[in-house]
This record gives structure tokens, C-alpha cells and sequence, in this order.
């Protein structure tokens, strides 16, 4: 099988997200799609503690302690950035104003519900932040994931069976062997990476996959 | 004349009693009031419920109030961070209780309670392990679970420069969940870096009107005796 990197998934996301839109990364992997977006688009990055205009992390010794990102990392503010409180960032989630959240995911199901914030054999307590909200507001929800856990089992199911972090939300899965799109069909693979076929990504996916379009 | 300054930080916390429920602004490293909660801390009441976006870091803020056995119960959407040692041993303790809410749940809650309105139907959580038991309504089709306000005794509020009527701006993104906490409880006490004149401040610029808060303490005057 052909897999793609981190770096590489990030790169792929990256490409699909249009000039103009605002744009919620979520921790962890999504958080680099960032660093491939093209310099010719713009893209206002939104942080749930109530940034919109996230710039890059600041030179050394001029962070700032108040201004962190969603992942309490040091940010800067882009110039037509500006601040607001919780109860709004996440008016601007909830009331579907961001264009794209970009999420990992632990399961996605073939309706598109998403678990991503706990498992059944959690060793540490619960924790969510504000995956739900963003899970239920984006207009369009972007999963980044590994196609198979470590031991190579599907984590794209005919339903997921850790506890969800929203009903029928995924809009679209990039995983290291293919795109997915969540339809009212069923997912659909519309893009296989390198010399992967969908048998062989199908041999690795517990949902029913529909064949790309055009082949 | 309304003169809302108080001299020390020991002295804007000093009636917090034994039991009491308490919302502390903050998200991450960003606008906590670290003197206010070291202050709480110093003044040993115990029993408290902690109402909070993070359960704390290290050996400050709320981990500081989790470590000395000082936290009955927790409010909080992500308690669990790199560092969050002290809650997630009280918690494997079964010392501390936790209420998990989505983050933007959370800051409706407490809006909602310093608003006056009495419940809110949000999609945020439907389907979900942390909607059991709630109240649930599909409308147009999409299903909403019943949130209700969530208020406290006493908040604890960080800004970055008040008046002596208690109006705050506050810097960059360490506003988070401070204005929500300041409207939802009858006592709002404010920690911020400076206090000026009344008139000092651009009246365009402040976030929380000084009518929600009820004592500010400047963190120039103010010294924490150990």
C-alpha cells in the first residue's frame, strides 16, 4: 500500500481549502495544514478562544502569554485580525459562519458521525473543548486521519463505536490512502493516492465504499 | 461615589467562604487571574466548586486550589492538558468531581446566566454521551439539547487596566471567558495590571462595563504576603 505522510495528508488538505474562506484548525495534525496552504490564497484562521486572523508563532522573546492558540500554543495576529470574547468564537461556530473545520478523528462512520474526544477505555479523564460546537457548526467538516489504527483495523465504520462528537457532521476524509467524500449514497472515494486501488483501500475500511466517479 | 479599588489582593477575596462556587476566567496560559487564585489558596476556604475553561498547570492557578485539597467539584470543558498533574490525580483520586461541558456550552451557560434568560436549545452535544438525560427537542429537522444557566457566588476576573468604576479592557486574546464570568455572579472581583482615572479609558474600547463588576485590584499596589 501506498501511504502518504503527516506532512503529506496536511499538504493534500491544504489544496482544499479556497481563497477567502475562514478556516478552524483543530490540534494536533490539522493544526499543519497551515504551513501548505498556497501564499496566493487568503485564509482567515479562526481560534476558539477568540482570535480570527491567527499569524504564524512570534520571533523568541516577543510572545505574549494571552495571545496562545486553541492548542495554547504562542500565535501573532495578522494585520485585519482582531479579538472577541468565548460566547461569540463560538457564535461563529454554532451559527455556521466558519466555511471549513479541519478535525482529527479517532472513527468516522459512513453517515458521517464523528468520534474524536474519547474512547471506551479511556486511561485519563474526559476532556472535549470545543470539538463538539465546531463539529456541529462548520458548514464544511474536514477529517484528517490515519486510514487504520496502529494495528491496521478500519477506523472508517459502518457506525463508530466510541462515543460521538457529533451526528452525521464529516463533510469529506483525508486519510493516507485516499480522499472520501460523505454523501446521502454512502462514502464515496474520489481520490486514491499513489498506486493504491479501491480494492485495496476497501480491504482496509469496515463501511461500504462507492468507486470514484469517473473510472 | 463609586470607588470600587481595593488595596490587596487578600482583602478582595477575603469573604469567600467555605463551600462557595467560583468562575475563573482563563484559557490556557491566557487571562487568569493568578493573584486572585493564589490569593483564594492563601485564604484556605475549602470545598469550593471551580468553574473554569482548563483545570490548571503546573503548580499555579487552579492546580495550586486542586493540590491543596482546597476543590470539591470542577466545571470545565478540557480539563486535561500537558501539565494538568494535580487534577488528574485528585480526579483519579475520586477527590474532585468533574462536570464535562462543550467549551461554547459552557460560555452560553454562563452568559446566559449573567443575561437573566433560562435555558437555551443548542445542537452542540445531540446525540452525545454528554447530552444523556437532557431535555431534547428536533427543530426543522435538527435535534437540540436543553443547556441552563450556569451562575456562581463569586468570579474571578483578569483584564488588563480598569477605572475606579470597574470598567476593563483587556489585552489581546486573554479576554476568552472573563466577560461572560463577570456578568454571571453577584460578586465579580477584577485583577488587572493597572488602574487609571475615570475617564482614562477610551470608552470605545471596554469590553466589560463597569456595572458587572464589583472590586478591582491593581496589580502595582498590591503585594501577596507568603
Amino acid at each position: 500500500m501506498f501511504r502518504l505522510s503527516s506532512e503529506d495528508m496536511a499538504r493534500r488538505v491544504a489544496e482544499d481549502i479556497p481563497d477567502g474562506s475562514y478556516v478552524n484548525l483543530g490540534i494536533g495534525m490539522p493544526t499543519r495544514v497551515a504551513n501548505f496552504v498556497a501564499d496566493d490564497k487568503q485564509v482567515i484562521y479562526h481560534s476558539e478562544n477568540g482570535i480570527l486572523g491567527v499569524g504564524p508563532a512570534p520571533k523568541p522573546g516577543e510572545e505574549n502569554t494571552n495571545l496562545i492558540n486553541a492548542g495554547k500554543q504562542y500565535v501573532t495576529l495578522l494585520p485585519g485580525g482582531c479579538y472577541f470574547d468565548n460566547a461569540e468564537s463560538f457564535a461563529m461556530m454554532r451559527g455556521g459562519h466558519l466555511d471549513i473545520a479541519v478535525l482529527g478523528a479517532f472513527q468516522v462512520a459512513e453517515n458521517g458521525d464523528l468520534a474524536n474526544w474519547a474512547t471506551n477505555e479511556d486511561r485519563f479523564p474526559p476532556a472535549v473543548g470545543g470539538a463538539m460546537d465546531l463539529a456541529v457548526g462548520a458548514k464544511k467538516l474536514f477529517v484528517i486521519m490515519r486510514h487504520t489504527t496502529r494495528e491496521n483495523e478500519p477506523k472508517i465504520l459502518q457506525r463508530c463505536t466510541f462515543p460521538l462528537t457529533g451526528m452525521g457532521v464529516v463533510s469529506r476524509i483525508f486519510t493516507d490512502l485516499s480522499v472520501l467524500d460523505v454523501t446521502p449514497e454512502g462514502l464515496r472515494v474520489i481520490e486514491l493516492f499513489g498506486s493504491n486501488t479501491f480494492e485495496e483501500v476497501q480491504s482496509l475500511t469496515e463501511a461500504r465504499l462507492l468507486p470514484p466517479l469517473n473510472s | 461615589m463609586i470607588d470600587k479599588r481595593v488595596a490587596s489582593l487578600r482583602e478582595a477575596v477575603m469573604d469567600i467562604p467555605h463551600g462557595a462556587s467560583v468562575m475563573i476566567g482563563g484559557f490556557g496560559s491566557s487571562g487568569i487571574p493568578l493573584g486572585l487564585i493564589e490569593a483564594l489558596r492563601q485564604q484556605r476556604a475549602g470545598d469550593l466548586t471551580i468553574i473554569s475553561n482548563n483545570a490548571g498547570v503546573g503548580e499555579e492557578g487552579i492546580a495550586s486550589l486542586l493540590r491543596d485539597g482546597l476543590v470539591r467539584k470542577i466545571v470545565c470543558s478540557f480539563p486535561r492538558s500537558a501539565g494538568s498533574i494535580w487534577f488528574e490525580k485528585r480526579f483519579e483520586e475520586g477527590a474532585v468531581e468533574l462536570e464535562l461541558v462543550p467549551q461554547g456550552t459552557l460560555s452560553e451557560r454562563i452568559r446566559i446566566a449573567g443575561a437573566g434568560i433560562g435555558g437555551f436549545l443548542t445542537p452542540t452535544g445531540y446525540g452525545t454521551k454528554l447530552a444523556e438525560g437532557k431535555e431534547t427537542r428536533v427543530i426543522d429537522g435538527k435535534g437540540y439539547v436543553l443547556e441552563m444557566p450556569l451562575n456562581a457566588d463569586f468570579a474571578l476576573i483578569k483584564a488588563e487596566a480598569s477605572d475606579p468604576w470597574g470598567n476593563l479592557v483587556y489585552d489581546t486574546a486573554g479576554r476568552n471567558f472573563n466577560p461572560m464570568m463577570a456578568m454571571a455572579a453577584p460578586l465579580s472581583i477584577a485583577e488587572v495590571k493597572h488602574i487609571g482615572q475615570l475617564g482614562e479609558l477610551d470608552p470605545e474600547r471596554i469590553v466589560t462595563p463597569g456595572i458587572f463588576i464589583d472590586r478591582v485590584v491593581s496589580q502595582e499596589t498590591i503585594h501577596v504576603p507568603t
